[in-house]
């Protein structure tokens, strides 16, 4: 019988923590949002446009507090302000989106926004935080849901644009001439990454988004040459280091964005090192 | 198939540039079966203009263009195209052998994972002799090695017509015309047909056909030996050039009355 106490039965230790909802929805949502961050980001890391997808998520903070402020599911804040965002990024084309300065400009401004909005709001400490940092033990079955539907359409989407998008984002200038409709790409990418941004928020929040999004699709990239490898191996380190930061975080007092955080970090740091 | 005497290319009294600024204009040539065509002239004379208008991404301002035999059309798959500049990213950890199949199918719909391109792929790697080059990153290759993984991408589709946008821009000499020689035998055993936009003619004298000279708003046309001329392009640019030769046919063009020739402009651009 386990009383809840970490054995090395790994098996009963899981069943154990399953018993409890939240950690059953952790789970289900972590792995639903490390399966799409581990797409998304290969795609973003190849684009090069990790900044932005960083931007996207920030704009989505100031969604999120003015959804909160309003009485509104902050997921639906997220959901308008990143695809918003997206949009408007896109139309402004994929060089704009390499542009440092100007994104960051207004991606400072967007957090100063969400600021605003959250003090504004009397629950001021508990949102913020879990905005910013995410709140994955506190996940509902609706957001379960929500998360697992928002999931299997961005599946389906990154499926039917694969190749394009993929060719857009090695190559634009050939794959224009080949007929590859590349700013509708462009456009699709960033709503993508909104999605999946906004989704991801859930888990780690808007400043640790980079954990998943972005450090494990870098590391699928220094170990492998093909895309769907790459990509394989993306999700296979995003996947893990929800799960284990999920398991540790059980046992013990400390954030489980923190968890998740250090061990994309840490792989990262191993791939360099074992390749320097 | 279409005729083997029926042209390419047609240009009739097409004019090229933007509404508001038109970069050259009553331009005439028609281009065969198999030829290798250098397109010569300064920068920003309105060379890369004209491939845009032969890949259907920008529309002729004036006069008819036509392409075997129709308008041009964007993803005309008949097309094989090197741009001047990829942004390749020196941490682009993807194999040369992934992008050359994306030239055969990479505008489908679809991941396209079952599809049986990656044959096709590493036979236009070998085409062009670079099969060793296949599963090396794409950062980590040289300029020169990149040259012939695009060449592959272009070649993949099995084309009729080749346009290379300034494909010795990163070479040495050496390199310069191995590469002429590598373009010249694939295109000759294929016969397709290349236009290829380069700064200096030297390395491509002894496999070109034709010349379409751009420079001044207008275009000559011609072989080699007709456009190079010193009284030729004196009246293409309408001040006094002289056309060089040295021992070994090599060919320098000065411009009489300035002394800063547009060689000079070039390595801005």
């Amino acid at each position: 019988m386990n009383n809840g106490a970490f054995n090395l039965n790994i098996v009963s230790d899981l069943q154990f923590m399953w018993q409890y909802d939240f950690m059953r929805h952790a789970f289900e949502a972590g792995t639903i949002v490390a399966v799409i961050a581990g797409i998304i980001g290969y795609f973003i890391v190849v684009r090069q446009s990790s900044f932005a997808a960083h931007a996207l998520s920030h704009i989505g903070f100031a969604g999120a507090a003015g959804a909160v402020l309003f009485g509104i599911n902050p997921i639906a804040g997220l959901l308008v302000f990143t695809c918003g965002g997206g949009i408007a990024m896109a139309s402004l084309g994929r060089k704009a989106a390499q542009r440092d300065v100007q994104i960051g400009t207004v991606l400072a401004f967007m957090l100063g926004l969400g600021v605003l909005f959250i003090s504004l709001y009397s629950g001021y400490a508990t949102e913020a935080y879990s905005l910013l940092f995410g709140e994955i033990l506190g996940i509902s079955a609706g957001d379960v849901l929500f998360t697992l539907i928002a999931g299997i359409v961005l599946l389906v989407a990154v499926v039917i644009v694969y190749r394009p998008l993929l060719f857009t984002s090695l190559d634009e200038d050939v794959a224009e001439a080949k007929g590859v409709p590349i700013f509708w790409l462009g456009v699709i990418f960033m709503l993508l990454v909104a999605v999946a941004t906004s989704i991801a928020v859930q888990v780690v929040g808007v400043l640790l988004i980079f954990a998943l999004m972005v450090t494990p699709a870098a590391v699928a990239q220094r170990l492998v040459r093909r895309p769907a490898q790459g990509i394989a191996i993306s999700v296979a380190i995003a996947l893990a280091a929800t799960w284990i930061g999920l398991f540790i975080s059980f046992y013990l007092p400390y954030p489980v964005s923190f968890f998740i955080t250090t061990i994309t970090f840490g792989v990262y740091v191993i791939v360099r090192l074992v390749q320097a | 198939m279409d005729n083997v005497r029926a042209p390419v290319i047609e240009a009739k009294n097409l004019k090229g540039g933007y509404p508001a600024h038109v970069t050259w204009s009553g331009v005439d040539f028609s281009i065969g079966r198999g030829e290798f065509v250098a397109v010569l002239g300064p920068n920003g004379s309105g060379k890369t203009t004209l491939f845009r208008m032969l890949l259907g991404l920008a529309k002729p301002l004036g006069g008819s263009l036509e392409v075997f035999g129709a308008a041009p059309r964007r993803g005309n798959p008949r097309i094989g195209y090197v741009p001047q500049q990829h942004p390749i990213d020196s941490e682009t950890g993807i194999e040369a052998l992934q992008l050359v199949r994306l030239g055969l199918d990479g505008n489908h719909w679809g991941t396209g994972f079952a599809a049986q391109g990656t044959e096709a792929a590493m036979a236009a790697l070998k085409l062009v002799g670079a099969e060793e080059l296949a599963h090396w990153p794409l950062g980590v290759l040289s300029g020169g090695e990149l040259q012939r993984v695009f060449l592959a991408e272009a070649l993949v589709g099995k084309p009729d017509l080749l346009l290379l946008d300034e494909p010795l821009a990163n070479l040495d000499m050496r390199r310069e015309s191995d590469f002429v020689k590598l373009i010249n035998d694939v295109v000759r055993s294929r016969n397709i047909t290349v236009l290829l936009i380069a700064h200096n003619i030297n390395p491509l004298l002894p496999v070109l056909d034709r010349v379409i000279y751009v420079a001044n708003g207008r275009v000559a046309t011609g072989t080699p030996a007709d456009v190079l001329t010193s009284k030729s392009l004196s009246e293409l640019y309408e001040i006094p050039v002289e056309v060089l030769k040295d021992s070994r046919g090599r060919i320098a063009i000065v411009g009489m009355d300035e002394p800063t020739d547009h060689h000079h402009d070039q390595r801005h651009e």
